[in-house]
């Protein structure tokens, strides 16, 4: 009832939204508890517009990726999770451009975990990247067989066939796409050779890739109360659970539990210690509720003892100093880049500037707090949950469970916020096992925000130490760059680290952004991993990843040599952005390489007048610029903020980012917009709005209390400009991100001449500079 | 028991008090739209009206909803097409969504006070909503086009 009913029956969901809250009136005013069902059958997922249904018998699919109905509807499968991307939408234009769709007849399916899939995971701002070439073949396969077909039943040959918006035309003849496939029996399949051949549309003939007139599927639910997320699954029978969390996050053993007051509880059940055999929640109890305020009550009045584990004393300075302890030692870690030379520049150098910067550490606070509803039906256990990253928690539910992977199903939801939070599944494990420990009856798991925060799997604390080597003429011979942080790669996903320049595994998410692409004669990049930080709690990928905090390193110290040598700190980048040698860039990735970084910052001068422009006192710009998430992968952005310094308070006001990003073709106009104004403000709330600190263990913040993200007073302008081109997509989700904090510690120096060169940015720190200087 | 109309019909509950009306609203009678996000009242995803006026639904017991007339973000519009759902989507606001049911309350609630909002005024009033995505640049225009549509202005279009 419900959610199935509001996607298969009527085109009009909000009338069956009516029908159910009568319902629900008519029910609770009986005084009965009864559920009303949003889990779905496996058959019933996720798909938007919120008024169709999966295509009936009958529908042609050619391809995994998409079918074809007798009545014309298009559905798409969407692997990747919705969290605010509008991913959906992006991805079927690729293929709907490609097919010759008529976009009105196009619908996304969020689908459940199975093996055909593939790699089910979405960050890294990887989706568009990932699936352009596969969608587009796939779309390309589709347009071919369907005008196959069509020629058959107009009598005539596939190449006097045209074929745009859902209709192949022969003379005066035309066929529909749902004709074709209700009158004919297109049935040709391609391999995946085959596929790859297929000839494409080229940028000219587009037209849904680019155009900004297309409306996201999935944004009208989410303005009427109909979208559902994890945290609205309810399923029949279900109790509710909240767990008390142990007080470090890993090695805590119960020792005593004493329900007396829990029972007090209205609605409270019981309590269960979880047993994991995956290891990854350890010392957590689950108390378990008729309804959820009742679990909430209770967990509070539950009183139990731990003995807890070795990082019960560590502060996030232990961490940060064992960083330091990891740099300054010459052995260890895994070089990423490690010119021939770069102790030869060091030791010949006529000037060696060094630096460090630090930046602490930030929790997701992604609003919908973590949470999975599980159960056990006919031996599969089934567990409904927000997730980003499937194909990576599957495994280790399974371990959990002790059961094969294939006796796993994770169904998918709309995700209230990811950030890379819910790449780690970690809160769908004490869900199941409490479930497992019930004989597999329903169990929905809620994390209040304080659990969530306490058990985050936050962005690590970390330290950049910056080396660069000068020649008597001040021109720069070496450079040495080496980061230390917690791995959430490695800890989480060690088969997907890469390997460095020794061959040594290391996790591209705690370092990259330090391999830059400026010209910076012999060069070494070296990643430590913070052994002490993965001990104390379980790093986390945060949006952004690293590029969001060793910018903060690269792009306050470039500002910090530019402005030591006198130079205009723009120009300084363009000269070291020559693209020779590895920064040239190669096919299809990073076509034109360090020089396209160089025309974003041209274009971004342009946009600001820059160097021409008179600021009020104490007011100023800082500029800088990065590639986006990966060499791999580079979305070139730059970005100028302007600031205001409060000399008597040290406040520091952002007044407006101007960014200008080239992220080859652009498929989504003005999802790309969106993407890259949120990106950008979490940049500007990691600078000057929120951060944590590691104290006894854990997180010390445990609600917006204390923990102060960006409201939208603190919002300042914006003038986001994408630079055109038909070159690859590459990704948006996070390069915003990456630009913002540096642009910011450079706009203070520029405005009152403090150097910052710890993230976030406090009042008193800038106080303390001015006071110095 | 506590009996309050919520979306136009009577409802009447058995729960404890001191229940938070929030959990009411979504686990007894069924309305998922309201969403939980801090708890505390300071995030503003959970705002439904109570008379009219914008309350954070997690820290208002139910005892304090006898009697009462609730609208949540499913009671608004009968078919969705409030002035700021419409503004909403034209502007193209959500991201993860999460928050919006709680932006489109408060920002309802706005309107009434302030028929011609200035940015001043909005980011006083919607300072309690938290977007974890930052659509605040959106939300700011989309509230202003709400703004003008409903007084008919020119530029609705």
């Amino acid at each position: 009832m419900g959610r199935l009913n509001r996607f298969r029956l009527g085109k009009d969901g909000r009338r069956e939204q009516t029908s159910l809250s009568r319902r629900g009136f008519l029910v609770t005013s009986l005084g009965a508890g009864v559920m009303f069902g949003f889990a779905r059958p496996a058959a019933a997922n996720q798909i938007f517009p919120l008024d169709r249904a999966l295509p009936g018998d009958g529908a042609f699919e050619p391809t995994i990726w998409c079918s074809i109905a007798p009545d014309g509807e298009i559905t798409v499968n969407i692997i990747r999770a919705e969290m605010g991307q509008h991913i959906g939408t992006a991805l079927a234009r690729i293929i709907a451009d490609e097919m010759e769709a008529d976009w009105s007849k196009v619908r996304i399916n969020y689908v459940d975990t199975d093996p055909k899939w593939g790699l089910m995971v979405t960050g890294g701002s990887w989706s568009v990247w990932m699936t352009w070439d596969v969608f587009r073949q796939a779309g390309a396969a589709t347009r071919t067989a369907l005008v196959e077909e069509a020629a058959r039943l107009l009598g005539t040959t596939p190449d006097r066939c045209t074929v745009a918006n859902g209709i192949v035309s022969a003379g005066t003849k035309q066929i529909s796409f749902g004709d074709i496939v209700a009158k004919g029996h297109p049935s040709h399949s391609f391999t995946p050779e085959e596929m790859a051949k297929l000839p494409l549309k080229p940028a000219s003939e587009r037209r849904l890739i680019g155009n900004a007139e297309i409306k996201a599927l999935d944004i009208p639910a989410k303005t009427n109360g109909t979208a559902i997320y994890g945290i609205d699954v309810k399923v029949e029978g279900m109790v509710y659970a909240r767990p008390k969390m142990p007080p470090t996050r890993y090695g805590s053993k119960v020792r005593s539990v004493d329900d007396t007051d829990a029972k007090k509880i209205k609605g409270y059940e019981r309590y269960l210690i979880i047993e994991d055999p995956s290891e990854v929640v350890q010392g957590w109890v689950v108390v378990l509720a008729r309804t959820y305020s009742a679990a909430i009550r209770a967990a509070d009045a539950l009183k139990v003892e731990w003995t807890p584990g070795e990082t019960i004393h560590t502060s996030e300075a232990d961490i940060q100093d064992r960083g330091r302890e990891l740099i300054k030692n010459r052995d260890g870690g895994v070089y990423i880049f490690n010119d021939d030379g770069v102790d030869q520049a060091f030791s010949s150098a006529h000037t060696v500037m060094e630096q460090e910067y630090t930046c602490a550490s930030v929790l997701h606070y992604q609003l919908e707090p973590t949470n999975a509803v599980a159960f056990e039906k006919d031996g599969v256990y089934e567990i409904h949950a927000g997730n980003q990253w499937q194909s990576l928690i599957l495994p280790t539910l399974a371990k959990a469970l002790q059961v094969p992977e294939s006796k796993v199903i994770l169904r998918s939801y709309l995700l209230g916020g990811g950030f890379g939070r819910r790449l780690n599944g970690d809160y769908m494990i004490p869900a199941a096992l409490a479930s497992k420990a019930l004989g597999g009856k329903p169990v929905k798991l809620i994390l209040t925000r304080s659990d969530d925060m306490q058990f985050d799997s936050f962005r690590s604390p970390s330290v950049q130490r910056v080396r660069m080597a000068f020649d008597g003429s001040d021109r720069i011979t070496g450079m040495d760059y080496q980061a230390a942080a917690g791995w959430p790669t490695g800890v989480m996903a060690q088969a997907f680290m890469e390997k460095g320049v020794d061959g040594k595994p290391y996790d591209q998410f705690a370092i990259a952004g330090g391999d830059h692409w400026y010209e910076v004669g012999a060069f070494r990049v070296r990643a430590l991993r913070n052994d002490l930080a993965e001990k104390t709690f379980r790093p986390g990928w945060l949006r952004s990843v690293s590029p969001g905090w060793t910018s903060w390193g690269i792009e306050c110290f470039l500002d910090e040599v530019a402005h030591r040598q006198k130079k205009d700190p723009a120009q300084f980048r363009l000269d070291l952005l020559t693209a020779q040698g590895r920064n040239k860039g190669e096919a299809p990735d990073s076509v034109g390489g360090a020089l396209r970084q160089a025309a974003v910052v041209r274009r971004l001068m342009e946009k600001v007048n820059w160097g021409k422009t008179t600021l009020p006192k104490d007011t100023a710009f800082g500029l800088a610029t990065t590639a986006g998430q990966e060499r791999g992968m580079p979305t070139w952005i730059g970005c100028v903020a302007q600031v205001h310094v409060d000399r008597s308070t040290g406040v520091v006001t952002c007044q407006k980012l101007t960014i200008v990003v080239d992220a080859g073709t652009v498929v989504d106009p003005d999802g790309a917009k969106a993407q890259t104004e949120g990106a950008a403000l979490w940049g500007l709330s990691m600078v000057l709005f929120e951060n944590t600190e590691i104290v006894n263990g854990m997180p010390v913040d445990r609600n917006l209390n204390t923990y102060t993200p960006l409201r939208i007073a603190d919002t300042p302008e914006m003038d986001i400009e994408f630079l055109p081109s038909t070159e690859k997509p590459m990704g948006l989700g996070e390069p915003g991100t990456t630009v913002v904090g540096p642009a910011i510690g450079n706009a203070i120096f520029n405005a009152v001449g403090v150097r910052l060169r710890h993230m976030p940015v406090r009042p008193a720190d800038v106080l303390r500079g001015l006071q110095g200087s | 028991m506590t009996t309050f109309r919520l979306n136009g019909r009577d409802v009447t509950v058995d729960v404890p008090d001191d229940t938070p009306l929030l959990w009411v609203i979504r686990d007894e009678v069924g309305l998922t739209g309201t969403k939980f996000g801090c708890g505390i009242g300071m995030c503003g995803a959970c705002t439904i009206h109570i008379g009219g006026r914008a309350t954070r639904s997690c820290v208002t017991p139910v005892s304090a909803a006898e009697g009462a007339d609730i609208t949540t973000i499913e009671g608004i519009d009968p078919e969705g097409n409030h002035p700021v759902q419409q503004a909403w989507r034209e502007i193209q606001v959500p991201q993860c969504g999460y928050c919006q049911s709680g932006q489109i309350m408060q920002a309802v609630s706005l309107l009434k006070d302030y028929p011609s909002p200035t940015d001043e005024e909005i980011d006083a009033v919607m300072a309690g909503s938290l977007c974890r995505c930052m659509t605040y640049i959106r939300i700011r225009e989309a509230i202003k086009k709400a703004a003008a549509n409903a007084r008919g202005d020119a530029s609705n279009g």
